[in-house]
């Protein structure tokens, strides 16, 4: 665990009323005391005394194997490395005496031999041997040099110089320790011994997932980013959040010449220095020579088709213009559509990976300047039905406990979610909670690494999550497990609950769920016992056209066992997007204001028509795909879109293209020519995540700091001038002076929020909400004591039966489509396929297949497979993976060569309006030919 | 982990290869899968299939759930495990191990090694350098196969090859039933039955001063009070991985009477209320093995009372696990690499549970020591101390061999009492005192008492007694290079002094002239920051060398 998680842990427990004891001893003949706990060096360390150290890093186990770190304890025979010790009352230690000091420069000397040309890291202008051999006046060493070892440069993102390893380790603890990925080893002996990926494999053939941890933890430079690139003395470093996740990590980006050159961990609450491979390789993407730099207008000649355009070709159907004539024309002709049709002709598409304060500007333009409820984001593609689940049953669409303290819970359930590929830093803390003893239970239809670490895993049948949760809270009942008296103080409804679990019987639905009746119970039994539970979910619960029940039965379950409201026990819907709880938050939804304020309620649209002084329609506006239908209709005419992807992110893409085809006006704000840009009529190139600054709520409810590293390209621009240009063409009148103003406002519309300043976000970097009054610690866990913000402040049951999923398999479309992501790339791709070294790692297309039914194709891993649905068809190459069930294929979204959504139903949940991602029946065929 | 990636259309990473996972799952059968049987699967493979190749190693990881990285590095670290590189051929059929340490030398090891090389490596057989494998009194000694071939000579192995004599001989011990009605576990069946009393007992072992016998030589008894002190579950293991150059006593007791150390271990397991014991006993006794999967089998069947659980776990070719914190790694399936201490094994030791772990000698006194009295024990010492030692004699000496005499005795003494003088044409020059990390005294230092805690002064220490005699025909500087040669390739290579500092010496000592000064800067160094008794030790012999035969360094 590191620092910081262990100060989150510690926050939540009660204070500890006594003064503990402390250590009285003498460091070089100065009496000093020790905190409990304390090692001498962090002892020394306090107090002025630095003690050489390498395999040393704080945070880290200590290992106390380089043994720089020596000192004599006086009665002891041998010397003591001073980071592993911790001194005893009375105890008289030396850390700078003449023994002492010998054995530390010859461990030193010894290490300088084998470094290359005995002299300082040619890797790394800062090593740590280097730091400290030059403090110690250690420099020519006696010695003969070791046998030359070879270089490994086979990974895009990390080179391995063993030729600088000291054999500290520090990488060893980094990969299996602290994130848990369990690839590097210490192997062979002696002097033999060295660093190995799996089996001694290069680094580029292993199983790394490149999370770059290691390469953090290196003291030396023997693992560094790959070309060089730590050599360069950066011009400024950059304190910044990342831009990917949910997870929310904090990060720094070390810049030179107005470029990244790398990335490193900060010490956040949320990732502990901890990084994945997108948050520290995934930053180049920003200087991509593609990146869209001059405002396009469509050509009056380029006629709108369902077919994309490819990014070589725009110039065959876009003209470059400037900024005036861009922003004149992509506001024009949404002021003409507006005047002519009326506001429920446009609407807009915001985005989950900008900032609060554009999401927030941006539905506050659509509301007042195109006077329609009509915006919305990809929170209607994620998580929009375990929202709508949450704000009916319990009062609150946010997590109730944070990732840091719900991985302290003696229970962890991760339903429906793959943290390791989606929340990768996440996914380490639930990695180290199962190494610390925590029961991890694993529910979900694939096989992901997270089942290495678990003590069950639950592998069931897509589709069947309310099956499996109805028969485990009836066996719960059964076994007389729920919890009665949180139930009758803090509950409604539950006999109607009870009722309709009562006609699933873990042995009726085992069959169904491909999981037995006894692991059932067992996982029932061990979740409403449990001291301590947290449930984490994904979209695995919330792509369905049942994810409103799915995630109504989680929350039931929570209920009925009274594990919710208490550190480590709670509810965590794992959001995906960056930023997609605050946008959500400042009201990037079309039925609600922010803070979730719904636009019927006569209140709340008073309210906000106070706070932005003009009218406001009182309709619910259209969600994400019934925009795209209300297009189809001709309904809506022109559409708004910053930063979505829909003609990629859609699901039934020949339907969503045609739409977007069909629009009068589109005007589509990116980064990049996206899928989408190819239907708009204005492009307006916007700003890439470091070129700008903006807060940030992640899976957490923590609001944090993201801070502008680079200026933009060419002529693009920040995407808040941009909204504010639009705005005044669309005849708002304002004036923001930078995203501070906005926030203040932000904070006016959000009471949650209400407490939160800019200046103290610039100083902390990170704060929790609810945050209402001025200087508030913020509430890490909320529902404390079983209070929910409903009404009557109680937790309403809502029971679920079971539906099958609006397209079951038959006998020509036999095989179930899942869709998801993959580690190395974000969503459609935008970024992270400009991204050179995570499209070196996985530049190419696939399905994941079962080898049960790749070799019934009698296929091999790498051959071409044609998927095929209703609405679409795509060949790409299978990857035979033993975590697939059989009859059961998926695909990541990312890839415009063989789009998974032009395979996925549209059909919607009732409640949260979120198509059915996850399932759709297929067939799968041999003999395709690639797109 | 990734599970896979597709790298330019070819897919990499954990995917299962069939044919080997099934392999592995035919030879495990129902065996438990656990994390610490991992050294124990891995030797399944290397004896069924004579290597470790990539595509076993991954099944077996698939197999256990573990990570490729882990069972590589553990794989890896066993010398008798062949880890194949990528798609390297299998090694030959057979190994013939040749011992090239200190004793096999002086009597030729490496001209044997050199000549079998020359006449029968090849596609069929290869021939391997190996440590001491225990046998030392009849130096010097090759292993074709698993067996052990004394005064060993090119024609010998040829002959045993030809004849396809390569399982080692089972030695012909005191059987089970022949044991119990020689009286054997009377003590413990008097124990079980609640008959005798724990404190007692404990209390006779601390009267006779009876020491650890492996070297470091703490008082027993009193480890095992402080065992009794500790929060249960508690553990015994035993330590038989007799590996220090020099040293057979403990394959001599185990060969002639297994089951005194087994009434002694389970006495203890009573004594300290274990709830089960672990045997690790070192792979290079492949007979001793065999005999004592009999014995106890022999012992399950028909036990004196209620036995706790009794596992055998086998060493894979590493001194380093005779060290007592590496020997519980190796138990718990991992590479044998040192803990630090504290905590010290006694409070959190094999499976991170309270850990009473002796040498094998040590527990099998335990039995005469109860029933003959403590007085029996202490009376036999001579030169003011107490007790018996078990003396492995070999060099120079007419009559090799076990030899139990008095603590305390001097080598002069020891050497016309009990080994019948020098070789015909030797004069005794000095000797190693306690194997190759108790350092080297010369003969004018052969009268003071051999026991713990006398030889300090010297720069020695008594370790495991293992007794190795040299002559004038004998150079100590040369011995030193071969001590140290061997504790550089022992050595865990988890602490710098002792990894880089075991391959500099070296490289210091194979010059013609040694750079005394440096060699004592990064001696003292070795001896001081090292993390286990390995590295702090293996500077013995070169200091030695330097201060007590100052005539080798004259040029």
């Amino acid at each position: 665990m590191t620092e910081s998680a262990a100060l989150a842990s510690q926050e939540l427990s009660p204070a500890i009323g006594a003064e503990p004891q402390r250590v009285p001893f003498s460091l070089n003949g100065r009496e000093i005391e020790a905190r409990p706990g304390e090692t001498i060096m962090e002892a020394a360390e306090r107090h002025g005394v630095a003690i050489p150290r390498l395999c040393h890093k704080p945070g880290y186990r200590a290992a106390g194997n380089c043994r720089a770190c020596v000192v004599e304890i006086e009665g002891e025979r041998a010397l003591a490395p001073a980071c592993c010790r911790q001194p005893a009352a009375g105890m008289n230690i030396h850390s700078d005496n003449e023994r002492a000091l010998h054995s530390q420069k010859m461990v030193l000397e010894l290490l300088l031999a084998d470094m290359p040309q005995q002299g300082p890291s040619p890797y790394r202008p800062d090593s740590e041997l280097d730091a400290w051999a030059a403090r110690l006046k250690v420099f020519s060493p006696r010695f003969a040099p070791r046998q030359p070892v070879a270089a490994d440069l086979s990974h895009p993102a990390i080179a391995i110089n063993l030729d600088a390893c000291i054999q500290c380790a520090r990488c060893v603890r980094a990969c299996r320790e602290e994130q848990v990925n369990d690839v590097i080893g210490y192997a062979h002996r002696g002097k033999h011994s060295e660093i190995v990926f799996d089996m001694g494999d290069p680094l580029g053939e292993s199983t790394c997932v490149a999370c770059g941890e290691c390469v953090q933890a290196c003291p030396t430079g023997a693992l560094m980013p790959a070309n060089n690139a730590g050599l360069e003395v950066p011009d400024q470093r950059v304190d910044s959040v990342c831009p990917y996740c949910g997870v929310g990590c904090l990060l720094s980006f070390h810049v030179k010449n107005d470029q990244i050159q790398y990335v490193t961990g900060r010490d956040g609450p949320s990732n502990g220095g901890r990084l994945c491979v997108k948050g520290r390789y995934g930053f180049d993407y920003a200087r991509h020579p593609a990146r869209l730099t001059t405002p396009l207008i469509r050509k009056p000649d380029a006629a709108k088709t369902p077919q994309l355009i490819a990014p070589q070709e725009l110039h065959d159907h876009f003209r470059e213009a400037s900024w005036e004539e861009a922003l004149d024309a992509a506001a024009n002709g949404l002021r003409r559509l507006r005047d002519d049709r009326g506001g429920q002709a446009l609407a807009g598409f915001g985005c989950a990976k900008g900032s609060n304060e554009e999401a927030y500007l941006f539905q506050k333009l659509v509301r007042t300047g195109f006077g329609t409820n009509n915006v919305d984001h990809c929170t209607r593609l994620c998580h929009a039905s375990s929202v709508a689940a949450l704000l009916e049953t319990i009062g609150s669409g946010a997590v109730s406990n944070q990732v840091a303290d719900g991985v302290q819970a003696e229970v962890i359930i991760v339903i429906g979610a793959r943290p390791n590929d989606n929340h990768p830093v996440a996914a380490t803390y639930m990695k180290n909670a199962a190494l610390r003893g925590s029961k991890l239970i694993v529910i979900e239809p694939y096989g992901s690494e997270l089942y290495l670490h678990a003590h069950k895993f639950l592998q069931l049948r897509p589709g069947t999550d309310v099956l499996l949760l109805n028969g485990m809270m009836r066996a719960i009942i059964e076994e007389n497990l729920h919890n009665r008296s949180f139930i009758d103080a803090h509950t409604e409804g539950f006999e109607t609950l009870r009722q309709t679990v009562q006609a699933y019987s873990p042995e009726k639905v085992a069959p169904i769920c491909g999981i037995d009746a006894e692991d059932i119970r067992e996982t029932g039994r061990l979740y409403s016992k449990a001291e301590t539970a947290i449930i984490f979910w994904g979209m695995g619960i919330s792509q369905h056209v049942h994810g409103t029940d799915n995630a109504r039965c989680l929350i039931s379950l929570a209920l009925m066992t009274g594990q919710i409201g208490r550190p480590g026990t709670g509810l965590h819907p794992l959001r995906g997007q960056n930023n997609v709880q605050g946008a959500s938050d400042v009201g990037l939804i079309p039925m609600v204001y922010p803070d979730y304020q719904p636009v019927d309620d006569p209140r709340a649209k008073e309210r906000f028509e106070a706070l932005w002084g003009t009218p406001l329609s009182p309709d619910r506006g259209k969600t994400v795909v019934e925009i795209m239908h209300a297009i189809d209709a001709g309904e809506i005419g022109g559409l708004y879109i910053m930063g979505e992807n829909p003609a990629m992110s859609d699901p039934n893409l020949s339907h969503a293209r045609a739409a977007l085809a069909k629009l009068d006006h589109l005007v589509a704000q990116d980064i990049f020519f996206t899928e989408t840009c190819g239907f708009a009529d204005v492009i307006l190139p916007a700003s890439a995540f470091p070129e700008k600054t903006g807060t940030f709520t992640n899976t957490d409810r923590r609001v944090q700091l993201g801070r502008q590293a680079l200026a933009p390209p060419g002529d693009a621009r920040q995407d808040l001038w941009i909204i504010q240009e639009m705005a005044r063409r669309l005849g708002l009148d304002w004036d923001y002076a930078g995203p501070e103003a906005v926030f203040e406002e932000i904070a006016q519309a959000v009471p949650s929020m209400g407490g939160m300043t800019w200046g103290r976000l610039e100083q902390e970097d990170s704060l929790t909400y609810p945050l209402e009054q001025e200087g508030d610690p913020g509430r890490p866990v909320i529902f404390q004591g079983g209070v929910f913000p409903t009404a009557d402040g109680k937790g309403r049951f809502v029971p679920a039966d079971y539906v099958e999923a609006d397209e079951l398999p038959d006998e020509t479309y036999p095989v179930i489509l899942l869709t998801g992501r993959q580690l190395e790339h974000w969503h459609t791709g935008t970024m992270t396929r400009h991204s050179r070294v995570l499209n070196a790692i996985e530049p190419l297309p696939y399905v994941l297949i079962s080898p049960a039914d790749l070799r019934a194709l009698a296929l091999e891993s790498g051959d071409l497979l044609t998927i095929e649905s209703r609405r679409g068809k795509v060949t790409t190459s299978a990857r035979v993976d033993e975590g697939m069930q059989p009859g059961v294929v998926l695909m990541p979204f990312t890839y415009h060569e063989a789009a998974a959504n032009l395979l996925t139903n549209d059909a919607l949940d009732p409640h949260g309006k979120i198509p059915e991602f996850k399932f759709c029946a297929v067939r799968v065929s041999k003999n395709g030919v690639a797109a | 982990m990734k599970r896979t990636r597709g790298k330019r259309g070819r897919i990499q990473g954990r995917v299962t290869p069939h044919k080997a996972l099934a392999d592995i799952r035919q030879l495990l059968g129902d065996e438990s899968r656990a994390r610490d049987l991992l050294v124990e699967h891995l030797h399944k493979i290397q004896d069924r299939y004579g290597c470790l190749s990539h595509r076993h190693l991954l099944a077996l990881s698939i197999e256990m759930k573990l990570p490729m990285a882990e069972v590589y590095e553990t794989a890896t670290f066993y010398h008798h495990f062949d880890v194949l590189k990528g798609d390297d051929a299998p090694p030959p059929p057979l190994t013939v191990r040749v011992c090239e340490s200190l004793t096999c030398e002086m009597f030729g090891a490496r001209e044997l090694s050199a000549a079998l090389r020359a006449a029968i490596s090849g596609e069929q057989v290869r021939v391997q350098p190996v440590p001491c494998v225990g046998r030392c009194h009849a130096a010097p000694v090759a292993v074709v196969g698993a067996r052990p071939l004394e005064q060993a000579n090119k024609d010998k192995v040829a002959a045993a090859i030809a004849e396809g004599e390569t399982a080692c001989p089972l030695p012909e011990g005191v059987r089970y039933a022949q044991y119990r009605e020689q009286g054997g576990y009377a003590l413990l069946a008097d124990c079980l039955r609640g008959n005798r009393d724990r404190d007692e007992i404990i209390a006779a072992l601390e009267a006779s001063s009876l020491r650890g016998l492996g070297g470091a030589g703490f008082p027993a008894g009193r480890k095992w009070r402080i065992l009794r002190g500790q929060p249960a579950p508690r553990l015994v293991a035993v330590n038989i991985d007799e590996g220090e150059p020099g040293t057979f006593k403990d394959r001599h007791y185990l060969e002639k009477d297994p089951h005194r150390f087994l009434e002694g271990a389970l006495i203890a397991c009573w004594a300290i209320e274990a709830d089960a014991m672990y045997i690790y006993l070192r792979d290079e006794y492949a007979g001793c093995r065999a005999m004592l999967e009999r014995e106890l089998e022999a012992l399950r069947q028909d036990p004196p009372g209620p036995l706790p659980p009794l596992h055998l776990r086998r060493g894979a070719g590493a001194y380093i696990c005779g060290e007592e914190s590496a020997m519980i790694e190796s138990i718990e399936g991992k590479r044998g690499m040192p803990r630090l201490r504290p905590p010290y094994v006694a409070e959190k030791g094999l499976f991170g549970r309270p850990t009473l772990e002796q040498n094998m000698e040590t527990l099998h006194w335990v039995r005469d020591i109860v029933e003959k009295g403590a007085d029996w024990f202490t009376s036999q010492g001579r030169n003011g101390r107490q007790g018996l030692r078990s003396f492995s004699v070999s060099g120079r000496v007419r009559k090799p061999g076990m030899r139990l005499a008095p603590a305390g005795i001097t080598m002069r003494e020891l050497l016309h009492e009990h080994c019948g003088g020098m070789l015909p044409g030797h004069e005794f020059y000095g000797y190693f005192p306690g194997g190759a990390s108790g350092g080297i005294l010369p003969a004018s230092l052969a009268d003071i008492p051999l026991d713990f805690d006398t030889l300090q002064p010297h720069g020695c220490f008594i370790g495991s007694a293992a007794i190795i005699v040299l002559s004038d025909q004998d150079s100590a500087k040369a011995l030193a290079l071969n001590a140290m040669r061997f504790f550089e390739a022992e050595s865990c290579g988890q602490c710098t002094p002792c990894r880089a500092g075991a391959a500099k010496a070296v490289a210091l000592m194979e010059q013609p002239e040694w750079d005394r000064l440096l060699l004592e800067d990064l001696a003292r160094t070795m001896e001081d920051a090292s993390i286990c008794g390995l590295g702090q030790a293996a500077p013995n012999p070169l200091r030695c060398a330097m201060r007590h035969f100052p005539g080798e360094f004259e040029s």
